[in-house]
């Protein structure tokens, strides 16, 4: 007997509550409140613990690499004496090719005290390959539940090539065709199987990369004697800022700028079948990022961990085409084969190193591994299959789903501002409307919007009155 | 609604022939057929199914195109219409693309003009 959409969606925060084993609903303080740190703390995953659990597993510790090239190719380009030198996290050293290791660690760690039999992941990306390659040494199941292909039956190339990597890994993989309902089928798997829900979002998966933040900071100060002045994160759902930000407070790089970077994909629906394989980029893009930022309560857990909005200092996107170019500028540069995905941070790096002095020092947080499918080559030629027109060329005219262009020269990179405001006013407006009826917020939910949004308590009432006024 | 019939199912087997049990195969079903739907879906994608694709071995000898049960690599018996046999993976390269064949000599360039590269 299979149950019906709806029906498995009525049963959605029992399942949850199984296959987590946390009650999230301890931690509620109002009517959108909750204790985030405290629903961090209380897994008792501090950064050493957290280093322990990834070592056994040969996750972290990845080498920190000064792009010299690069950044002399920025100089070139830049005002004289401006330029500021750019590090890469070489993440791809992970064992099964990304940060996502990180994440997944202490998920399945997790999962193996509990008790669980296995692990279930709802990710079309490394993550899926992460969490399949650390419950195969702790010797649990593992099922992948992907989005991987339209109605034509023609697979993502990255998604395809993650497929590949999470069955290599002993899992199985659950490919499907385009649509939100994915949590549909997620939800019937976690009932079925009663295994762990190893999600992005969970605490644990956040607390795995605060030892990112944590590391990188000491391996600048290694190199270079001082903190580094902006990270930059590749920034889809939430996590990689979330606990990069947290691992750099950690370390005392209290100063830091941190910068969430997004490839823009305006235009493009997330859950249409049409628009799936005109997107070049699976994630890191403003698909993902635009809507978990302002809202990342809309998460496969009751609440999501990763809150970005608490920790960015900017929000910049970069086009798919400057993307492109970047990765094979780290190639034939730096003689590193990584991304294409990952490196949207690393163009962003390249644009805002020329508004530093020389001195300073940007560090690119992440890379990813290449390989068949993960790659220009299979993204490009797939765009051009649908009619796509890729050229070189200013990068601004790009539209995506309908060009990539590539730019020209390194003078053509650059990056735009989100404007943090907005998405600030719109995460307060969720909040406002995902509230039941008669819901009041009480002073601890207008210190938590606070807090969410990094302002005061006057400007979020300021946007609640407003919000209110329109209304009446 | 299980019983849909696939086009373009494998080319590695003969439709007639019978495929050995533990075999690697495909199965493929119809999760939730188009009125089925959630109600946040785009016109386009509610237009057509959501169909599952999933591999594991064989449970008992069936033909390409037939109802079958398989045994997933976590251990689950999962039925639906057998697609493919030892499917492969078909994902790769590509051609070169000519827009970013001469990138690493543009940039190699302008850093030779530094005295940098050779």
């Amino acid at each position: 007997m299979i149950d019906s959409y709806e029906s498995i969606m009525a049963q959605r925060a029992d399942i949850m509550r199984a296959s987590i084993g946390l009650d999230y609903a301890k931690y509620e303080t109002g009517v959108v409140a909750f204790d985030y740190e405290r629903l961090l703390a209380d897994t008792g995953y501090d950064i050493d613990t957290a280093r322990q659990v990834q070592r056994k597993t040969a996750v972290g510790n990845t080498p920190l690499v000064e792009l010299t090239n690069i950044t002399e190719l920025a100089r070139t380009v830049a005002a004289p004496g401006m330029g500021a030198r750019i590090f890469l996290k070489d993440e791809a050293a992970n064992p099964s090719g990304s940060f996502k290791d990180r994440r997944a660690s202490l998920c399945v760690h997790e999962a193996g005290k509990r008790g669980y039999q296995g692990v279930v992941a709802a990710t079309s990306g490394n993550y899926g390959a992460a969490v399949a390659s650390q419950a195969a040494k702790a010797g649990l199941r593992c099922i992948v539940v992907q989005e991987a292909f339209d109605c034509e039956g023609i697979a993502q190339p990255e998604i395809a090539e993650k497929t590949r990597a999470c069955e290599a890994y002993g899992a199985e993989v659950i490919r499907l065709s385009v649509g939100p309902e994915l949590f549909y089928v997620f939800l019937c798997v976690l009932k079925e199987t009663g295994y762990f829900n190893a999600s992005l979002y969970t605490p644990y998966s956040i607390l795995g990369i605060e030892t990112l933040g944590h590391e990188l900071t000491h391996q600048v100060q290694e190199q270079a004697e001082r903190f580094p002045d902006i990270v930059i994160a590749t920034h889809a759902g939430g996590g990689n800022v979330t606990g990069t930000a947290r691992g750099l407070l950690k370390a005392g790089a209290v100063n830091t700028e941190m910068v969430a970077a997004s490839v823009d994909l305006a235009g493009l629906h997330m859950a249409s079948d049409h628009d799936f394989n005109r997107k070049s980029f699976t994630t890191g893009h403003t698909g993902f990022s635009m809507p978990f930022t302002t809202w990342p309560d809309r998460a496969d857990v009751p609440r999501n961990a990763a809150r970005a909005l608490r920790y960015m200092d900017r929000f910049v996107t970069v086009t798919q085409g400057e993307v492109f170019y970047i990765t094979e500028v780290l190639a034939e540069l730096e003689g590193l084969q990584r991304g294409p995905a990952g490196n949207t941070s690393l163009a962003a790096a390249f644009v805002m190193a020329q508004d530093l002095d020389r001195d300073r020092i940007i560090v690119v947080q992440e890379t990813e591994y290449t390989g068949a499918g993960k790659h220009p080559l299979a993204q490009l030629n797939l765009a051009r299959r649908l009619g796509i027109d890729v050229r070189r060329g200013d990068p601004r005219d790009s539209r995506p789903g309908e060009s990539i262009v590539i730019p020209e020269c390194p003078s053509q990179l650059t990056v735009v501002d989100v404007d943090l405001d907005g998405v600030r006013q719109s995460y307060i407006r969720h909040a406002i409307d995902s509230l039941a009826a008669g819901d009041q917020l009480s002073d601890a939910d207008f210190m938590f919007l606070a807090a969410e949004t990094r302002t005061s308590r006057h400007y979020v009432e300021d946007i609640v009155n407003e919000m209110r006024a329109k209304i009446r | 609604m299980r019983d849909t019939v696939y086009k373009n199912v494998s080319r590695n087997a003969d439709v007639a022939d019978v495929v050995a049990r533990d075999t690697w195969v495909e199965i493929r079903r119809i999760e939730l057929a188009p009125d089925q739907r959630a109600p946040q879906v785009p016109a386009d994608t509610r237009r057509v199914p959501l169909e599952m694709r999933v591999k594991g071995f064989l449970a008992a000898p069936v033909c390409l195109g037939a109802q079958a049960e398989i045994i997933t690599p976590a251990g689950r018996r999962l039925r639906g219409v057998l697609s493919e046999v030892n499917p492969a993976y078909s994902h790769g390269f590509g051609s070169p693309i000519p827009e970013l064949s001469t990138i690493g000599s543009e940039v190699r360039a302008i850093l030779r003009e530094q005295g940098r590269f050779k």
